[in-house]
């Protein structure tokens, strides 16, 4: 690897490599349209970055320029991104789901001049804004669908761009090959703007030699093959996707394969069979949710089956973590369940060719992680941020545990500051907040990137994060607990959807508690419960006893002093669209509670039942106003 | 020339004048709405175009050729499709076997060539299922496209009976009340697919429609019935504050009443 990097040092250096070494082939990419894989081989896909950063290039976008991305992952948005690099400007992604605000803030603070948008969708985001966004010149589309009726000069078809780019071409015939070569390591590569659990999102600056020295010290612990299968479903404006997609698999060659849609993305993967796989905790916890609701349709025999095998996997997945060798009749009997059950329940979620997943972005549920070990899936939890390209600790093979998050990659020193707070060095560690040298400063000082997590080692050398430094709490007594911990716990039920604890400065814990709509309305239906909406579901009493079970349950796993003693069922799910969850879905606790004040104040102060008056607003911007009481359960 | 012109149209079901002399011409490249109270003569008219009812008196023209008293397919191969209120689809069929069968009427080899799947045949069946892809694609059904279409929510079912009736590829398109039962949010996307037809493929909608807010703004042009007689037209601004037209709604009520009354004393 770092021979290869020593000459091909930038995104597009790495692609020139790649088209020269596999030229047409190989495929590089895929995406589903019309029913079919779609292929591009990597000499394609430099064609593309070719043409369309020379088009840029043609309508005046000059070096160290800002080049905004949005849409959902398509090849386009992968081209135009290397394609932006070779021009020497500087791309950043967008969340597709962000709202006008969002958009507006990141592209105006980013000083984009070019705006690269999927569809019609996106574009008519940036156009409703566009008096407040003077610095952007040329909003490029590249699904024509729709657009039509749009006069607007400042849009761009993107064939329309890389047309001008082979007209460009054929003028200046080495001015591309010229722009690649200029690139350098220390180059700004890619701004990254984080989700921010707070305020606005910052624009982390990262550069190419971040970016690589990050997924090739990753690569000498959990390699990566050329003949690698990676489905890229997640935002690709986040890191982890950045580093799968983009680092990775320029550096390696392996495919990329597009969805056809964001909701075919679970048949897609079943049908690609992808080998390696990073994706952030829910997308693990919706898989195990959605086994087990299809595992409570299927039929006696099926169930029998389930029932059967999932404590051997446990005890073949307990046995392993505790590095003890299983002995022969658990092989033997693990071996049946496997080929009787996990293999066919691995090939329905298109996890069956997995070679190594990780999870990371937030704590996934013990339960969870064993779900999945259990399975045979080599499921390792990883631990990094965006200000360090990604990744800074994963677990390695057959050495797992799942609190932890594993040791340090290669090149990349940890320690925990007299604070308790995580802190990290290494080549990968960012070069600062775009235009915030403030924040930067706080957050290198000393030479250290300060996580703001709050963590230990264990005596193996692994590191253990607790959670937030600001959000570890103290009960009045004086114990202290993560919130995050138990939530996690308590959604690893079906039946929670999201749940928010509380107990900072107070006598004991207590939660407010979103129920899971589809598997509360299923056993609903299956009891013979009627109910019309979701607030109407959450606030029947029966739900109220089945949800004050599973928390019992999970109570029960609990230390006595941080078992949760009090609980409502909220009337709403927490949503992102109400600035209740950020982007990648982690609840914003300070705004939660301060919204729900009355509701937490009072469960606190004892109340059978606490009357709300709220407004909600739907999807599709009607509001509605909720007068309802929820019944507040002892435990 | 009008695509399509109704004239002087008369249909009755015994003694029931369910469409009493209506002419109608729809523009090429229109979106053209009928309206009227329940019982008017709309879904009747449409079934005077596509051939199912044979009308007493009158004619229709498509594209300068008389089609009434035709056989509905072929109709159909002239270029004029529909959707049905009541949804006509397959139930046990996936999505995409429906769709295939909406190509069913340009399949020229036969049962024993289709069977095995083999050289003619096979490239017919390419060359179509990149039709019904091209559609698929085009109203954002890919997720269900192999789901059979009785286990699909009713909004999901409209949209695929649209699919259905794009399949022929036509150059008219009658849609029978394609928003009813719907709630907002899957009549804008509806609404938002009719705008696409029209103005990306060309195609020239006749339309009906009880949601006076989505034809009014939607629609080129609006022809209102009422007791099988046309009582106004115009652009929709217009047919609006048509005196009529309000009568005709707003009395319809008093209108069923007085109308019943008469029937009973005979």
């Amino acid at each position: 690897m770092k021979e290869i990097l020593a000459r091909h040092d930038t995104f597009p250096k790495l692609l020139q490599r790649n088209a020269e070494r596999f030229g047409d082939r190989k495929v590089a990419m895929r995406e589903k349209e019309f029913g079919i894989w779609q292929e591009f081989t990597w000499k394609e896909y430099h064609e593309h970055v070719n043409d369309f950063s020379l088009g840029l290039t043609s309508l005046g976008l000059a070096r160290g320029d800002k080049v905004a991305i949005i849409g959902d992952n398509r090849p386009e948005w992968v081209w135009a991104e290397v394609a932006a690099q070779a021009s020497g400007a500087v791309p950043l992604g967008l969340y597709q789901d962000s709202t006008l605000k969002e958009v507006a803030y990141v592209i105006d603070h980013s000083d984009s001049t070019f705006v690269v948008a999927e569809d019609q969708e996106q574009v008519d985001k940036i156009l409703d804004i566009k008096d407040r966004l003077p610095k952007v010149r040329y909003i490029v589309y590249s699904d024509p669908r729709g657009m039509r009726g749009y006069g607007q000069p400042c849009l761009l078809d993107f064939q329309e761009v890389e047309e001008y780019g082979r007209k460009f071409g054929r003028k200046e015939p080495d001015l591309f090959r010229n722009n690649v070569a200029a690139g350098r390591s220390e180059d700004l590569a890619f701004i990254c703007y984080t989700s921010g659990t707070t305020g606005f999102p910052k624009g982390a600056m990262l550069s190419f030699r971040n970016l690589l020295t990050m997924a090739a010290n990753l690569m000498e612990v959990d390699p990566k093959r050329t003949t690698d299968e990676f489905v890229s479903f997640l935002p690709l404006a986040w890191i982890g996707e950045q580093m799968m997609c983009l680092s990775s698999a320029l550096l390696t060659g392996f495919t990329v394969n597009f969805p056809e849609k964001p909701e075919t993305v679970q048949e897609n993967i079943r049908e690609i069979g992808p080998n390696i796989m990073f994706s952030p905790p829910r997308i693990w916890e919706n898989m195990t949710s959605t086994v087990q609701v299809k595992i409570m349709d299927a039929s006696w025999l099926k169930r029998r089956m389930y029932h059967w095998a999932l404590p051997i996997g446990y005890e073949y997945a307990d046995t392993v973590f505790r590095k003890q060798k299983p002995d022969t009749l658990l092989l033997c009997r693990h071996r049946l369940a496997y080929y009787l059950v996990f293999r066919a329940l691995k090939d329905r979620l298109g996890l069956l060719r997995i070679r190594t997943a990780s999870t990371g972005g937030a704590a996934l549920g013990p339960d969870v992680f064993k779900f999945f070990q259990a399975m045979g899936v080599n499921l390792k939890q990883i631990y990094g941020q965006t200000e360090i390209s990604g990744i800074s600790c994963i677990h390695r093979d057959g050495d797992i545990n799942f609190d932890s998050v594993g040791k340090a990659i290669p090149e990349t020193e940890i320690r925990i500051s007299d604070a308790g707070e995580i802190l990290s060095r290494s080549p990968s560690v960012f070069l600062g907040y775009y235009k915030s040298p403030e924040e930067t400063e706080t957050t290198l000082a000393g030479g250290w990137l300060h996580s703001g997590d709050a963590g230990y080692f264990t005596e193996d050398g692994h590191l253990v994060v607790i959670d937030r430094v600001k959000d570890v709490m103290r009960l009045n007594d004086g114990t202290v607990f993560s919130p995050q911990f138990i939530e996690n716990k308590l959604k690893f039920s079906p039946y929670i959807k999201e749940c928010v604890c509380f107990g900072n400065r107070r006598e004991f814990l207590a939660a407010m508690i979103c129920i899971d709509y589809p598997n509360v309305g299923k056993w609903a239906e299956s009891r013979r419960v009627s109910y019309t909406t979701y607030t109407d579901l959450a606030a029947k009493p029966e739900v109220l006893s089945l949800l004050a079970k599973e928390v019992e349950k999970v109570n029960a796993s609990l230390p006595p002093t941080t078992r949760v003693m009090r609980f409502v069922l909220l009337y709403k799910e927490l949503d992102a669209d109400d600035d209740e969850l950020t982007r990648t879905r982690k609840v914003r606790r300070a705004f939660v509670e301060e919204r729900y004040g009355h509701v937490i104040e009072g469960m606190y102060a004892g109340e059978a039942s606490i009357p709300v008056d709220a407004i909600i607003k739907y999807q599709d911007g009607k509001t509605s106003q909720i007068r309802t009481k929820l019944a507040v359960q002892n435990l | 020339m009008p695509q399509l012109r109704i004239e002087n149209l008369h249909l009755a079901f015994g003694g029931v004048k369910a469409i009493n002399g209506v002419s109608i011409d729809a523009e090429r490249g229109r979106i053209h709405a009928i309206i009227g109270p329940n019982g008017a003569g709309k879904t009747s008219v449409f079934n005077c175009i596509s051939c199912v009812y044979r009308p007493q008196r009158g004619a229709i023209y498509y594209e300068g050729r008389r089609i009434s008293g035709m056989k509905p397919d072929k109709v159909a191969r002239l270029g004029i499709a529909r959707t049905f209120q009541n949804i006509a689809l397959f139930h046990h069929m996936t999505v995409l076997d429906n769709l295939m069968l909406g190509r069913h009427l340009f399949l020229k080899r036969g049962v024993f060539l289709g069977g095995i799947y083999l050289g003619p045949a096979r490239s017919e069946e390419i060359e179509n299922r990149k039709i019904v892809e091209d559609i698929i694609d085009f109203l954002e059904i890919e997720k269900i496209r192999k789901k059979p279409v009785g286990i699909l929510p009713y909004g999901l079912r409209k949209r695929v009976e649209l699919a259905r009736a794009l399949s022929l590829q036509p150059k008219l398109l009658l849609l029978d009340e394609p928003m009813a039962g719907m709630n907002i949010e899957e009549k804008e996307d509806m609404a938002r697919f009719i705008l696409d037809i029209n103005e990306e493929r060309g195609v020239t909608i006749l339309l009906i429609e009880h949601d006076l807010g989505v034809v009014m703004d939607i629609s080129h042009r609006v022809s209102v019935l009422d007791f099988g007689v046309k009582i106004s037209e115009g652009k929709p601004e217009e047919v609006a504050n048509d005196p009529h037209v309000v009568r005709a709604y707003i009395g319809e009520e008093d209108d069923f009443l007085r109308d019943l009354e008469e029937r009973v004393s005979r």
